[in-house]
């Protein structure tokens, strides 16, 4: 088992210029500021932040995976993001937390942040469905 | 401003009825709109319906090419905000104040991406909305959004 890098980021991620910044414990994707993620002049688009809530996620599940010599596939089946903060014209951080990590499903709950990570810009909560890989019969 | 600005607010006639149209033609010059390239396809009184297309960069899934899940959160959160200002029939300053999506089925590889949002209730503080994400064919959505978006004034 080896830590979640930039390089296994998928695209979408790397299109918008995010990096893993921390891969002691658990994977925190950054994202610098950049018209490309820009929403009203000055912010962050909401869709963007989502993104960046959805990679930190993605890479928190797929950890805790690894952690249990799991390579199951997941497939997401909702999200519900609260936007808490306008986003700065700044790098922004996330981290997702896998609250429940079950056989068949995954709760995990992404924040983002800018300056301080106790004051989050977004907070989404996501269920993911985890696809058991195929026994032989 | 260090960035490019949409300006949303000067770029519409004083007195004229909201355009969703012209407003999303200057949107989708700019910021995370123009990186996604969202197209305008329609609008009722209370529903404005825009479309990105497929792109190798917005995959999530490099097996799969399921495009990532905040493309299709992009689009329906720019899709919802103008249904609100289409019904109300101006623009108001706002901001996302929740949005939940419920993935009904993946969005095939290659396949364009339609969202329609619709405003279903407005206040004088807050527009509800919902609305929805399909291929070309409405009556099959792969998507299901709700959400909510606060009016903040002169603080924009």
């Amino acid at each position: 088992m080896r830590d979640i890098r930039t390089s296994d980021l998928p695209p979408y991620a790397l299109a918008l210029d995010m990096t893993v910044t921390e891969t002691d414990g658990r994977p925190v994707i950054a994202m610098p500021f950049a018209d490309k993620v820009q929403g009203r002049p000055g912010f962050l688009h909401g869709g963007a932040i989502s993104g960046l809530l959805e990679m930190a996620a993605v890479a928190a599940i797929h950890q805790a995976l690894r952690a249990k010599g799991s390579d199951s596939a997941i497939k997401q089946v909702n999200v519900t993001i609260d936007f808490m903060r306008g986003g700065t014209g700044q790098q922004t951080f996330a981290v997702g937390e896998v609250t429940r990590l079950g056989r068949t499903m995954a709760n995990v709950e992404a924040r983002a942040w800018q300056e301080d990570p106790d004051k989050p810009i977004a907070i989404g909560n996501m269920h993911y469905l985890i696809r058991q890989p195929r026994t032989p019969d | 401003m260090a960035f490019g600005k949409p300006d949303i607010g000067s770029s519409i006639p004083r007195n004229a009825k909201f355009d969703p149209e012209l407003v999303n033609r200057v949107m989708g010059q700019f910021g995370h709109g123009g990186f996604l390239g969202m197209d305008f396809i329609g609008h009722g009184d209370d529903w404005v319906e825009l479309a990105i297309n497929w792109r190798e960069d917005l995959v999530a899934d490099t097996e799969t090419g399921v495009l990532a899940s905040a493309v299709v959160i992009s689009l329906m959160d720019n899709a919802t905000s103008m249904a609100i200002w289409t019904k109300l029939g101006e623009f108001r300053p706002q901001v996302t104040m929740d949005l939940r999506i419920d993935y009904l089925r993946p969005s095939p590889s290659g396949a364009r991406v339609f969202g329609r949002g619709i405003c279903y209730h407005l206040t004088h503080s807050i527009g509800f909305v919902r609305g929805f994400a399909h291929n070309g064919n409405p009556d099959d959505p792969l998507a299901h959004a709700s959400g909510t978006f606060i009016r903040v004034g002169d603080r924009v």
